[in-house]
């Protein structure tokens, strides 16, 4: 996991708080889907986990977000009970649900990738909402619906009718994911790595 | 207080808890491969017969067992009914019964094998990968410090709520999410310092 870019910031941060951070939002989004969920209709329980996932990709980036819930996945599936209502185990991957699980790293990815190229001027809340949006559609519903299709038999109709249940509180989540990862860049201003080489470190 | 229900392993003495890790690793991947080839309610019911004999055989307490199936149960059951009602009791039970054979058998895995063994099975699969810029052990630390995180990141966010209740602002996802994640960021900062003041995890 050596971190590939080579960043211009004063403050080089080593490999080993790159893990730590790794690990501490894979724990952060184990957290988020075993604190008590909101059922409503349909299989999947609401829980803060989508929240949890966009926004470790907001703000670790691309490739640290993407290990992140890499790693929270393959943490479950070793039996560790951090998927949502304290499940685990390989057998929820093969699941109905198990296309959510895998379209959640990719979606990370796909969230910090564009946060991470957002320039300066437009770095704020609505474009960060945006991000989060953009990758869970691309990813977490596309690879949800496959899954439920492949694993429980549905019909990609009847998949989508399970899956556009969640599209409400997508929205609301993602507008609280885009407000934190906001606030949490203005705490930490250098947890990004900033592509362009920065004039001034912004005042904190 | 919520506790964490970190571990499900169950120390034992069967020849379940004595096999290797890695063997019954592979031996779930390969059940997970077969039951999706074999088609048939037939097959499916005994599976699920199997597989609740290895987990009685494994001595995880039923009450645990069964509330682990709780999550499972709701989906279980719309599930039956979905495909009972547009293709047929065989189907059905063919899925349905595929589905809980794997988490049983996952419950078996968890139960009879501690998650240090497990770890090091994955540590040990990834070696092949090193050539594609994958560190095992960078793995298995980052496996270790999530492990270690859950219980401090659970702290942080219970008290997190609490300090949010007590100025009145219990409802506001502001003051409920934005210093948990700040505290999680500084906490793994401080681990990472930790971390290269031991001469771990860099170059």
């Amino acid at each position: 996991m050596s971190s590939s870019t080579p960043t211009k910031t004063r403050t080089r941060r080593s490999t080993g708080t790159d893990i730590a951070l790794i690990a501490g939002f894979a724990a952060l989004i184990a957290i988020s889907a075993i604190l008590p969920a909101i059922k409503l209709a349909g299989p999947v329980p609401i829980t803060l986990q989508t929240f949890a996932v966009l926004l470790t990709g907001a703000i670790l980036g691309a490739r640290r977000g993407f290990l992140a819930v890499l790693l929270y996945v393959a943490a479950g599936a070793v039996g560790l009970p951090v998927f949502s209502g304290g499940a685990s185990g390989f057998g929820v991957i093969v699941g109905p649900t198990g296309g959510y699980l895998l379209g959640f790293a990719l979606a990370a990815g796909l969230c910090g990738f564009i946060v991470e190229r957002l320039p300066r001027r437009a770095f704020a809340a609505p474009a960060i909402f945006a991000a989060g949006l953009f990758s869970s559609a691309v990813f977490i519903h596309t690879l949800g619906m496959a899954g439920l299709v492949l694993n429980a038999d549905l019909t990609w109709s009847a998949a989508f009718d399970v899956d556009k249940v969640f599209w409400i509180g997508d929205v609301i989540k993602n507008i609280a994911m885009a407000v934190v990862a906001y606030t949490v860049h203005r705490a930490f201003p250098d947890l990004l790595p900033r592509r362009r080489p920065r004039r001034a470190a912004p005042a904190a | 207080m919520t506790t964490l229900p970190l571990g499900a392993y169950r120390p034992g003495r069967t020849w379940l808890h004595r096999l290797p890790a890695g063997a019954k690793l592979l031996a779930l991947l390969v059940t997970a491969v077969v039951v999706t080839v074999v088609r048939g309610p037939l097959s499916a019911v005994g599976f699920v017969v199997l597989a609740t004999a290895l987990v009685a055989w494994s001595g995880a307490p039923l009450r645990r067992t069964l509330r682990s199936l709780r999550g499972f149960a709701l989906v279980a059951v719309a599930l039956t009914a979905y495909q009972a009602w547009t293709r047929g009791w065989a189907p059905a039970v063919e899925t349905v019964g595929d589905l809980l054979g794997m988490i049983l058998l996952a419950t078996v895995l968890t139960t009879t094998t501690a998650v240090d063994d497990l770890i090091d099975v994955i540590t040990w699969a990834l070696g092949p990968l090193r050539r594609l810029g994958v560190d095992p052990a960078r793995v298995g630390l980052a496996f270790s410090l999530m492990i270690r995180a859950l219980p401090t990141t659970l702290e942080i966010a219970l008290q997190t709520r609490d300090a949010a209740r007590a100025r009145g602002l219990g409802r506001s996802p502001r003051a409920l999410l934005v210093p948990m994640v700040v505290r999680v960021v500084a906490n793994a900062r401080a681990t990472g310092d930790a971390l290269h003041a031991r001469g771990l995890g860099d170059d």
